[in-house]
């Protein structure tokens, strides 16, 4: 409850503050059509697609974060783990590297890099699920070591693009790999924060597959759970969110990884509240994160992902300390 | 009577539309100004627009008073909020400013973003200057410094073209986890060496790469050219020259090694032929003094 206010308000604070001054009279009179063009385009171009974006981007990461760190009963599953974000980031640098190469209609180039970072993710989750498919009861082992592998393998290629480009597509990579929410266009961040948000109801749906799935694979199998179906949906669903969201926003760590365990550190590790609980304290932490980095250091703009880490570590682990203090079970 | 009023009438209404006209030509005037780019601040200061440069991007370090305006981050990475913060009425960008998205949302705030050319080469500077002046209405002004930039480099190039003797430069950009970052084909520093009377030691890749060491003994080069600020972020001079690659190559075993500022080299602004002239002055000590440098 108090989680929901808390994320209400930063979505106001996220529409109503930044850089540009507008008093709140004026955004009521953007609201009602009047206004000034650079008052109207500050609030719908700018503002109303990062909240968008932040919204989708929090829900997504966390909803993935903590479905996966049931389905995998590891509590340091994040969709990065399983090579999803990997996969993103391939796809990327390879459009930001080799773009000027590859022969695309003007309609689409806008759009190749979204398109590409998809594409990648996409690609990944389908190699992990094959291999998954045909282990015979040992899927979650080879599903983690084959994330491993992949995440090695897409680092190489990384790598080895990095080593081909030159300096000014460095420095793209690298802030490309940073993320911000401000860098996607108005259309694109519509489109890929329905993808984002139509998964919703797949993970509202498995969370007492996730419940059961803590007994183990057999015993959830045992209470009459069809487990190869919950892991395909789960798994499809997280890489298809985790897609659409990276590409947009570039890849955004710790989110996946850490708004699961503040949700499970507050209320309990039963999933039809962990999971909404994740995705408000997501949703909190990725607005917050981009509302420090835009008021920082205006009228520049340091990479969202510097603030993530810098807000939700230090909360993290007071969190952790405290809940060790009380005595309490920690995961 | 009626003509009189009628007269008088349209007297009064010419006078408004008078007024209106003046008041709109002073409102195109562009007033607060955010530049994007480096070299385009140089020039858009040198045509003494300066005073209604509000904004600059991290690149802009020339000339000093650019340093004082608002720092509206990396080039690439542009804020558009950041931006309108400063409530520009021109923006003027380089062509590689970005991302697409925050030119386009600046454009839809109705900020006037004016694109510029590319300089590829030294000899697309004046271009470069001529689109900063049609973006500042400062045509004339730009025109001028546009001609004077190539009388200087034409000067300049007569008196290069008398120096003899053709010096192997090797241009690191950085030393990253002690390999060098090299300047090869088809870069600036490569333009700037060849125009100042050298020849580029590192030949056979194109942009900036990390050369291996044994490249670099084999291409022995006479001099070593590092930027200012870089070559103090590894150590100084002295400690690349220590390098053992650069150590047995001719230029660590005589000690000559240029610094010169990153902007002034590589930027291809308005003072790049004072670039060129204080490069060959480094390049040839003597014969510079000897061919009026």
């Amino acid at each position: 409850m108090l989680l929901s206010v808390l994320c209400l308000c930063v979505m106001v604070a996220e529409l109503a503050l930044g850089p540009v001054t507008i008093p709140p009279d004026r955004i009521l009179a953007v609201l009602s059509g009047s206004g000034t063009q650079a008052e109207h385009a500050i609030f719908w171009q700018i503002r109303a697609p990062r909240m968008l974006l932040g919204i989708a981007t929090g829900v997504a990461l966390a909803f993935s974060g903590a479905a996966l760190q049931g389905l995998l009963r590891n509590p340091l599953a994040e969709p990065g783990l399983i090579g999803v974000t990997a996969g993103a980031s391939m796809g990327a640098v390879t459009v930001i590297v080799l773009g000027g190469a590859l022969l695309v209609p003007a309609v689409i180039a806008p759009f190749m890099l979204p398109l590409a970072a998809f594409i990648g993710s996409a690609v990944v989750v389908a190699i992990l699920f094959v291999l998954a498919a045909g282990g015979r009861g040992q899927s979650i082992t080879i599903l983690i070591l084959a994330g491993v592998a992949l995440n090695a393998i897409a680092g190489a290629f990384i790598g080895v693009l990095v080593y081909i480009s030159d300096d000014q597509q460095l420095r793209d990579l690298t802030f490309w790999t940073m993320g911000s929410l401000g860098t996607a266009q108005a259309e694109l961040v519509v489109i890929v924060s329905c993808l984002a948000l139509a998964t919703v109801p797949v993970f509202v749906w498995q969370t007492r597959a996730l419940d059961l799935l803590q007994l183990g694979d057999r015993a959830a199998f045992h209470s009459g759970l069809n487990v190869t179906k919950s892991r395909l949906l789960i798994g499809g669903s997280t890489a298809l969110s985790v897609g659409a969201v990276t590409c947009a926003a570039g890849p955004i760590g710790f989110i996946g990884l850490v708004a699961p365990h503040i949700a499970r550190l507050l209320f309990g590790p039963v999933h039809a509240v962990l999971l909404p609980a994740a995705a408000l304290i997501g949703v909190v932490l990725v607005l917050s994160a981009d509302l420090a980095v835009r008021m920082a250091v205006p009228p520049a703009e340091p990479p969202i992902g510097l603030a993530t880490s810098l807000i939700g570590g230090p909360f993290f682990l007071w969190l952790v300390l405290n809940q060790i203090r009380k005595g309490q079970r920690i995961a | 009577m009626t003509r009189n009023a009628s007269s008088l009438i349209s007297a009064f209404t010419g006078f408004l539309v008078g007024i209106l006209c003046l008041t709109a030509a002073h409102a195109e005037d562009p007033q607060r100004i955010v530049v994007a780019g480096g070299d385009l601040t140089e020039i858009a200061f040198a045509l003494g627009a300066g005073e209604e440069v509000v904004g600059v991007d991290s690149t802009s370090t020339h000339p000093q008073a650019a340093k004082d305006r608002e720092q509206i981050g990396y080039v690439r990475r542009l804020s558009a909020e950041g931006v309108l913060s400063l409530s520009p009425d021109l923006f003027i960008a380089a062509h590689d400013a970005g991302p697409e998205a925050a030119m386009a949302q600046l454009e839809a705030a109705g900020v006037n973003v004016q694109k510029m050319p590319d300089a590829a080469s030294v000899e697309d500077i004046p271009a470069k200057i001529v689109a900063v002046g049609k973006a500042l209405d400062r045509e004339e002004a730009a025109s001028a410094l546009a001609n004077e930039f190539a009388t200087t480099l034409r000067t300049v190039e007569q008196k290069v073209a008398k120096l003899d003797g053709t010096p192997k430069v090797l241009f690191v950009l950085s030393v990253q986890r002690g390999t060098p970052l090299v300047g090869g084909s088809n870069t600036s520093a490569q333009e700037m060496i060849e125009r100042a009377g050298g020849i580029n030691a590192a030949t056979g890749f194109e942009g900036y790469k990390p050369m291996s060491r044994e490249a670099i003994i084999n291409a022995a080069p006479d001099v070593l050219l590092m930027m200012e600020s870089h070559a103090g972020r590894s150590g100084g001079l002295e400690a690349v020259l220590e390098m053992p690659e650069l150590a047995m190559t001719p230029a660590g075993q005589s000690g000559r090694a240029v610094t010169m500022d990153g902007m002034l080299l590589l930027g291809f602004g308005p003072r790049t032929p004072d670039a060129i002239a204080e490069l060959a002055r480094a390049l040839h000590p003597e014969a510079a003094a000897k061919a009026g440098l």
